[in-house]
């Protein structure tokens, strides 16, 4: 139960976060995006503020082997750049300009009874879904 | 480029950060995962026995937050959302992020802010990839056509 208050409370401030920054904006963040246009660098503060702090807190990450509470560290291994990462950063980064959501922004979003980010979430769903099923068929062909 | 000084909200946006580096350090160090919303998202979709509560327990929090923050900001504060696509755009959209996310295993949280403060070069690749088609995106939309 520990354990789920504190989930719930990181989600509650990455959720704030991204209101006080104003990334549940989708047009702060296309403003942010156009920089051939008339361009708000706001959103470049979010991602140097956000890492200004997380820098530390992964430099102490990667010198334990447990979390504070006692239990498993779980940092990604993998460290090739290969095709899928590039490929679905294509994506991801052309549905991001298209529309001005990404994925936590969208379910903030949702949460506060906006239609277009409910369309925008099952869609996404709907395209996380694919790929489970795409992979799935390619894992078991081989 | 024009700066659009009118809309740039440097404190805001720069605390806003902060908050998301705090969320980021705090489950990294006392839950011990990477805060990536399309990686915890996804594993909802094909659950698996024990690794779902603490996803749920995550999404519930992101979705007091508007709740919250209606009550603990001030409301002058907070940017009015405003959303210009249109619906056939929203589901593409939504397609494309659903889809690259898990294809290219991160977003703007996992890769964007977990894996750049980790230095990781996979996640410098990732980013510099989405940002930079989300450039291009926005120019086709507001310059190009």
């Amino acid at each position: 139960m520990k354990h789920r208050i504190s989930e719930f409370l990181v989600g509650l401030l990455f959720g704030l976060g991204l209101i006080l920054s104003g990334m549940t904006d989708p047009s702060k963040v296309i403003g942010f995006l156009d920089i051939f246009g008339l361009w708000d660098p706001s959103l470049a503060l979010v991602m140097g503020g956000a890492i200004a702090v997380g820098f530390f807190a992964f430099a102490l990450a990667k010198k334990r082997t447990v979390n504070f509470l006692g239990g498993a560290l779980h940092l990604p291994t993998s460290s090739q750049i290969d095709k899928p990462l590039v490929i679905g950063a294509v994506l991801f980064g052309a549905g991001w300009g298209l529309a001005g959501f990404c994925p936590g922004p969208a379910l903030v979003s949702l949460a506060s009874g906006q239609i277009k980010a409910a369309a925008f979430v099952v869609f996404m769903l709907a395209g996380m879904q694919l790929f489970e099923m795409l992979g799935r068929r390619a894992t078991s062909a081989q | 480029m024009t700066i659009d000084w009118i809309h740039f909200t440097p404190w805001l946006s720069l605390g806003g950060g902060i908050l998301l580096g705090l969320a980021s350090a705090a489950f990294i160090l006392f839950n011990g995962r990477i805060l990536g919303i399309s990686g915890i998202l996804a594993g909802l979709l094909s659950p698996r026995s024990g690794d779902v509560g603490w996803r749920i327990a995550f999404v519930l929090g992101i979705a007091a937050a508007p709740f919250v923050s209606a009550l603990v900001l001030p409301a002058d504060l907070i940017a009015a959302s405003r959303i210009e696509a249109g619906y056939a755009s929203i589901a593409i959209a939504g397609l494309l992020v659903g889809f690259g996310t898990r294809y290219g295993s991160g977003c703007t949280s996992g890769h964007g802010v977990c894996g750049l403060s980790r230095l990781s070069p996979r996640s410098l690749v990732a980013t510099l990839t989405f940002m930079t088609l989300g450039f291009f995106m926005v120019y086709v939309i507001r310059h190009a056509i």
